[in-house]
């Protein structure tokens, strides 16, 4: 279909865009990528007043490391995340959700900016986000902010930009020497959303016979009205036996610890119904796909 | 209304556009480029596919005016002199298509594959055409399409270029 009528303004700096928002009012919107934003537009469930384009402004551009950091800025496309030296040695649990973001086309026009301010909960990335800590670094006409991950998704769709405010980038703090990662996503068809997915970083101690989980970080994907920062399991998992190498944690061997700390992973979550999962089954998944992403990234 | 300009298949368009004009009906209702189709609402069935800038993009899914300044490649464009682009030979010599509908799309994705892996599996084949879907073929004679006009873009020295 044919998208509503709407202005469009493509500012040249951050400053005149932040200026073009406050002075459209409420019924603006931030254009990017446009990936989730045009079929919206499409099918006519979206009528902004204004739209202003911010893909092309030179400060939401840029990948690089700074101190314990890597900063990537907000219209930094899913393709160029792939991409990045930086971005695949500084946080490489980033890549490995984007990856199986959409195809390659959308993920050419896509940005990781927009995923986050989308904030759709079958998203790959907000679970990312939220198990990362990433700070989200937000700019109005008064100024910069800086948001914590686990404060900027509040409810479906909706995060803490207000009307006027930009997203211009995310710090994804280093984590130390000694972590694995692995995203584990569930869906139906090629190309699809997540049904549930779970992202994971482990920190893996001792050798041979003895490996243990150290800490993790786990964040789920679509198993309530915004990402999920599985605490639970974390606490759970640390010290747990993992299967020496080639050993595939089969039940009843080393690896059971990391089971019992996933069977937790649905714990406090609202998973949603719909025709491809009851809450039920995303409850099931969940525990499932969160025993798996947890010895894929200590692997 | 928006002026732009926009360079189609080697030749560059100014145009007067509305803001919500999308790039599909620009190339289509404007410029006259119907080998363009539009297959869906939703950014899904990669019928629409384009390169944009050099790589692929669903042209339903990009504003007329966020394409100003860009270079567009359409499947228009694709053959010389010699007559067909490789991969449309193969595409033809490889019974890669019944109704036809998904083939511009296909094609474009195809050479847009071969940028990054001018040799590619099976596999590879199959996870750079996911945005693009055809109900008709059963897809198996789309991949050997894809690595046969990968084959003679190689013989042909034509891949890589990136
Ligand atoms: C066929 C298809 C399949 C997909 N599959 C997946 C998938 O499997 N997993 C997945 O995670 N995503 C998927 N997506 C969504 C894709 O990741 C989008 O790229 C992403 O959600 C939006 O990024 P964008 O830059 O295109 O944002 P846009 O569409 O431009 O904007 C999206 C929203 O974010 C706001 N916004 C954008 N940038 C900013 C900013 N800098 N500051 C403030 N607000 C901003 C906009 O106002 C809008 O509300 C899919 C999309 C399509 C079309
Ligand atoms: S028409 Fe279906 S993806 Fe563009
Ligand atoms: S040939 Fe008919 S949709 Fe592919």
């Amino acid at each position: 279909m044919i998208p509503p009528a709407f202005d469009y303004v493509r500012p040249s700096s951050l400053p005149e865009a932040l200026a073009a928002l406050a002075e459209a009012g409420e019924d603006a919107k931030v254009l990017c990528g446009g990936q989730s934003l045009l079929p919206l537009l499409r099918l006519r469930l979206a009528y902004p007043s204004v739209l202003v384009d911010v893909g092309r402004l030179p400060e939401l551009h840029g990948v690089r490391e700074e101190g314990g950091h890597v900063r990537i800025g907000a219209a930094t496309t899913h393709d160029e995340v792939l991409r990045s030296p930086v971005v695949r040695a500084g946080c490489p649990l980033l890549p490995l959700a984007t990856a199986t973001v959409a195809d390659p086309a959308v993920r050419h026009r896509g940005t990781l900016g927009g995923s986050l301010a989308h904030a759709d909960p079958a998203g790959d990335l907000p679970a990312v986000a939220v198990a990362l800590d990433m700070e989200f670094v937000v700019a109005s006409a008064a100024g910069e902010r800086a948001v914590p991950a686990g404060e900027f998704f509040v409810d479906y769709l909706e995060t803490a930009l207000r009307p006027a405010e930009i997203l211009v980038a995310v710090r994804v703090p280093r984590l130390g020497d000694g972590w694995g990662f692995h995203y584990e996503k569930f869906h139906l068809t090629a190309q699809a959303w997540a049904v549930v997915g779970v992202a994971a970083a482990v920190r893996p101690g001792g050798a041979g016979g003895d490996r243990r989980v150290e800490e993790a970080r786990v964040g789920l994907t679509n198993m309530g009205p915004t990402p999920v920062r599985a605490g639970g399991v974390e606490r759970a998992v640390r010290g747990a036996p993992l299967p020496g190498a080639g050993a595939g944690g089969s039940p009843g061997g080393a690896g059971d610890g990391v089971r019992d700390a996933a069977a937790l992973a649905d714990e406090g979550t609202s998973p949603p119904g719909d025709l491809h999962a009851t809450p039920e089954y995303r409850r099931h998944l969940a525990r499932v796909l969160t025993r798996r992403a947890l010895l894929a990234a200590a692997a | 209304m928006a002026r732009i300009t926009v360079t189609v298949d080697g030749v560059a368009y100014q145009e007067e556009v509305e803001p919500r004009l999308l790039l599909v009906h620009l190339l289509r209702d404007r410029i006259g480029k119907t080998g363009t189709p539009i297959g869906c609402d939703t950014g899904n069935c990669g019928a629409c596919t384009i390169m944009l800038d050099g790589r692929s993009a669903k042209s339903c899914s990009v504003l007329a005016v966020q394409a100003d300044g860009a270079e567009v490649l359409t499947v228009e464009g694709l053959a010389g002199p010699d007559g067909w682009h490789p991969m449309q030979r193969a595409f033809h010599e490889e019974h890669a298509l019944q109704c036809g509908y998904c083939t511009p799309g296909m094609i474009m994705a195809a050479i847009d594959l071969l940028k990054d892996d001018p040799d590619p599996s099976e596999d590879a084949v199959r996870a750079g055409l996911e945005g693009n879907l055809c109900r008709c073929t059963g897809y198996s004679n789309i991949v050997r399409a894809v690595r046969g006009g990968a084959r003679a873009m190689r013989d042909a020295g034509a891949v890589g270029d990136r």
